[in-house]
């Protein structure tokens, strides 16, 4: 099976595609397991993550990938200095690719950077998020989680609940999960969430999100929300959709919590539930991990 | 009589249909006449078409400021190439134009030039900030031929309603970017369903509809209660109408007699929020590319008249500019040098639609919104002509353009109805004949 040479999103990865995807990163969970963390996939290889937008966690993740894999790790934090001063996108990346990088995995608070790099560079690019549109790899992640502790994903509810206009986690999800078979419920304050998101329904209902729900996936609020007149406030979004014991209630009785990180304690959820059994917080992290992993190889190496 | 220029037989078509053939024998600036004669210059235009040159109402040249963009003599070259004799320059500028000195530098610089005519629009507030009112009388005696913030939307229905008044006693038609900027937000493409799934910030329809109905009840009131009259020119005139709901309230508007007028763009004509699926700020514009419905609609309006006039909102901006994300990536698209070409193709050839009709809104409609009166395909008419090749097909080239912005979304597109020869008053401003084989 050959894989596309990029992972902007899901368009043009087939259910097979993916599934021998995770498959892969089922196998790079048992090279993290071993005493020595490292194999030689990718020896040869430069790889350059490309942040225009600071994301330490993601980063760190990504580069981690890639060394286990005996890949050079070259790194640029873009921020949004260099753009500021007038320098395009374009130019960064270009003047990059002047240093014989084979791959590059990129984030920007703007939707569609990625395909005009991969248009400008022709070269492997892999999304680290672009703006509110997609997260690809931890829409794999939060597959691969899911699909350890339910062990499929056929007819299964999942409910993504909180600011799902500005998520670009709840689009790829979206995007993701109904190919695995699942059924996506999105869910959050009226002014949050969009008219229209394929692959999902909508309701403004947190009870009817949660209600027979196999899992439940919280998002982080940003504080921005409120500065920008979309939130009246942080008790007002608590009082209608900060997940709690008694919510979680709702949903099925082992349903698992899963959250992408950076959390907001006790703002969309209660703090004891992000520590108990039903959270796979640490889990998506370690899982995070392999699943780069798998993507780095099959978007640079491509066969089985 | 002896002509300059004898072009032998052309057909001629105009907005009142196709005329036939003729040997138009053109001097001192008029059609002498259409029967030949005598003229140092002969062109052999068998299979060509002659039209009245084209009026653009709308177009942003960027002089003064911004001419690394832009300047007067790439916009008004670019506008020659495209057919063009006549152009309306936007004033926002840097400084936006909004005193006498500002309009009579650009009349004087665009003579000199000697390309297409340049008809300079002036700021309807002092910097187009919205408050107070500019030297309306004093610019329209330096050459300028309407008031306008484009650029800016007019939040002020107070301030609106005095300039609409005040512009109107000085024989001035307004025009206005319609658009509700709290409605907008931060919105870089048209929300919907594609927005929604790209995660990109939305413009709604009803940006541009809530701010039509509130400007139409601004003209109501002046009209009916304070007896504003504008005299043969438009009292407020719409640009770059964007959407279904938009349009259907300029029809209804127009039905009850009220003395508005409308354009359309090229890129509205043609292109839709679909094209924004490609991730490329080339297809990021203001007002937005709309739906497929919306685009239809348009479409319809021009037919009807309910869209008076094609303006071409060509708004160039350098490629880097152009390169950068859709989030940061200036609003914009140049389409001076396509205009005809691709609306020839997309609607005449494609769609069916009526050749006078386009014509007339390249022509005639422009013309009255201004107060101008038509140009007639007759002798003793001002020779402000387009020769064109509607059998021409050639692909758009965007680094063969003229303007500066040298990139477009119609780059790739087989169009024909290429313009091959333009004349200002009987002086040929742009040919380029080496394409055309009879
Ligand atoms: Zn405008």
């Amino acid at each position: 099976m050959s894989f596309p040479k990029h992972l902007l999103d899901f368009q043009g990865w087939s259910r097979a595609q993916i599934e021998s995807l995770l498959e892969t990163a089922r196998l790079m969970q048992e090279v993290l397991a071993r005493p020595v963390k490292k194999v030689p996939a990718l020896t040869g290889f430069t790889v350059a993550t490309v942040f225009f937008e600071p994301s330490t966690r993601t980063r760190i993740s990504f580069e981690l990938a890639a060394r286990r894999m005996s890949a050079d790790v070259v790194s640029f934090a873009g921020a949004t200095s260099s753009t500021a001063k007038g320098e395009t996108y374009r130019d960064t990346l270009r003047t990059l690719d002047q240093m014989g990088i084979d791959a590059y995995i990129l984030r920007t608070d703007a939707a569609g950077v990625p395909h005009q790099a991969h248009r400008w560079l022709k070269k492997p690019v892999i999304n680290a998020g672009d703006g509110w549109r997609a997260h690809p790899t931890q829409a794999l992640l939060d597959a691969f989680t899911l699909l350890e502790r339910l062990g499929s994903l056929e007819g299964k509810k999942i409910a993504i609940v909180g600011d799902i206009l500005h998520s670009r986690v709840a689009r790829s999800n979206a995007e993701l999960l109904p190919r695995l078979g699942a059924q996506v419920v999105a869910c959050g304050p009226a002014t949050l969430l969009p008219a229209h998101l394929p692959g999902a329904s909508l309701t403004t209902r947190l009870q009817e999100a949660l209600e027979e729900a196999d899992a439940v996936m919280v998002l982080r609020l940003q504080k921005e929300r409120m500065d920008r007149g979309l939130l009246p406030s942080i008790p007002e979004y608590i009082a209608g959709y900060q997940l709690t014991e008694a919510r979680l209630a709702w949903a099925k009785p082992e349903a698992p919590l899963l959250h992408p990180g950076p959390m907001n304690r006790d703002v969309e959820l209660e703090g004891t539930l992000a520590d108990s059994t039903r959270s796979l917080v640490e889990r998506q992290v370690a899982n995070g991990q392999a699943v780069r992993m798998a993507v780095l190889y099959h978007v640079l190496v491509g066969k089985q | 009589m002896k002509g300059e220029i004898l072009i032998k037989n052309v057909t001629l078509v105009d907005s009142q249909g196709t005329h036939g053939q003729a040997d138009v024998l053109v001097g001192e600036g008029r059609i002498i006449s259409l029967a030949g004669g005598e003229a140092a210059q002969v062109v052999e235009a068998a299979g060509l078409y002659l039209s009245p040159g084209f009026l653009d109402p709308h177009a942003h040249l960027r002089e003064p400021g911004q001419e690394v963009k832009e300047d007067l003599c790439s916009g008004l070259t670019a506008a020659a190439r495209g057919g063009y004799t006549d152009v309306v320059s936007m004033p926002n500028t840097t400084p936006p134009i909004d005193r006498p000195e500002a309009v009579a530098a650009l009349k004087s610089r665009a003579r000199a030039i000697g390309q297409a005519r340049l008809h300079p629009a002036a700021a309807l507030t002092q910097g187009q900030e919205g408050q107070l009112l500019t030297e309306a009388r004093l610019i329209k005696e330096a050459g300028a031929v309407l008031l306008t913030d484009d650029g800016r939307t007019n939040e002020d229905a107070g301030v609106l309603a005095l300039g609409l008044r005040y512009a109107a006693s000085v024989g001035l038609p307004v025009a206005v970017h319609a658009e509700d900027a709290g409605l907008r937000r931060g919105g870089v493409m048209h929300e919907g369903e594609v927005s929604f799934r790209l995660g990109l910030p939305g413009n709604p329809a009803y940006a541009e509809s809530a701010r039509i109905a509130r400007d139409l009840e601004v003209v109501r009131y002046l009209t009916e209660e304070l007896g504003v009259r504008a005299e043969g020119h438009s009292l407020l005139h719409f640009q770059h109408l964007s959407t279904r709901r938009g349009l259907e309230l300029i029809r209804q508007a127009k039905r009850e007699g009220l003395p508005v007028s409308a354009e359309v763009t090229p890129h509205h004509l043609t292109l839709t929020d679909r094209y924004l699926e490609r991730l490329e700020p080339l297809y990021k514009v203001a007002p937005p590319l709309r739906t497929e419905a919306d685009r239809r609609a348009l479409l319809e309006g021009l037919l009807e008249g309910s869209l008076d006039c094609v303006g071409t909102d060509h708004a160039p901006h350098t490629a880097d500019e152009k390169e950068l994300d859709l989030l940061r990536a200036p609003f914009g698209i140049p389409s001076l040098e396509v205009a005809w070409p691709l609306l020839y193709t997309e609607l005449v050839e494609k769609e069916g639609f009526p050749l006078p009709t386009l014509l007339e809104r390249f022509t005639d409609g422009p013309r009255r919104l201004l107060g101008l009166p038509p140009i007639r395909l007759e002798e003793g008419a001002e020779a402000s002509l387009v020769l064109w090749a509607p059998r021409l097909k050639r692909p758009v080239e965007p680094r063969t353009f003229a303007s500066k912005a040298r990139y477009s979304p119609w780059a790739g597109w087989q169009l024909q109805g290429w313009p091959v020869m333009t004349l200002v008053k009987g002086r040929v401003v742009f040919a380029d004949l080496l394409d055309y084989r009879p």
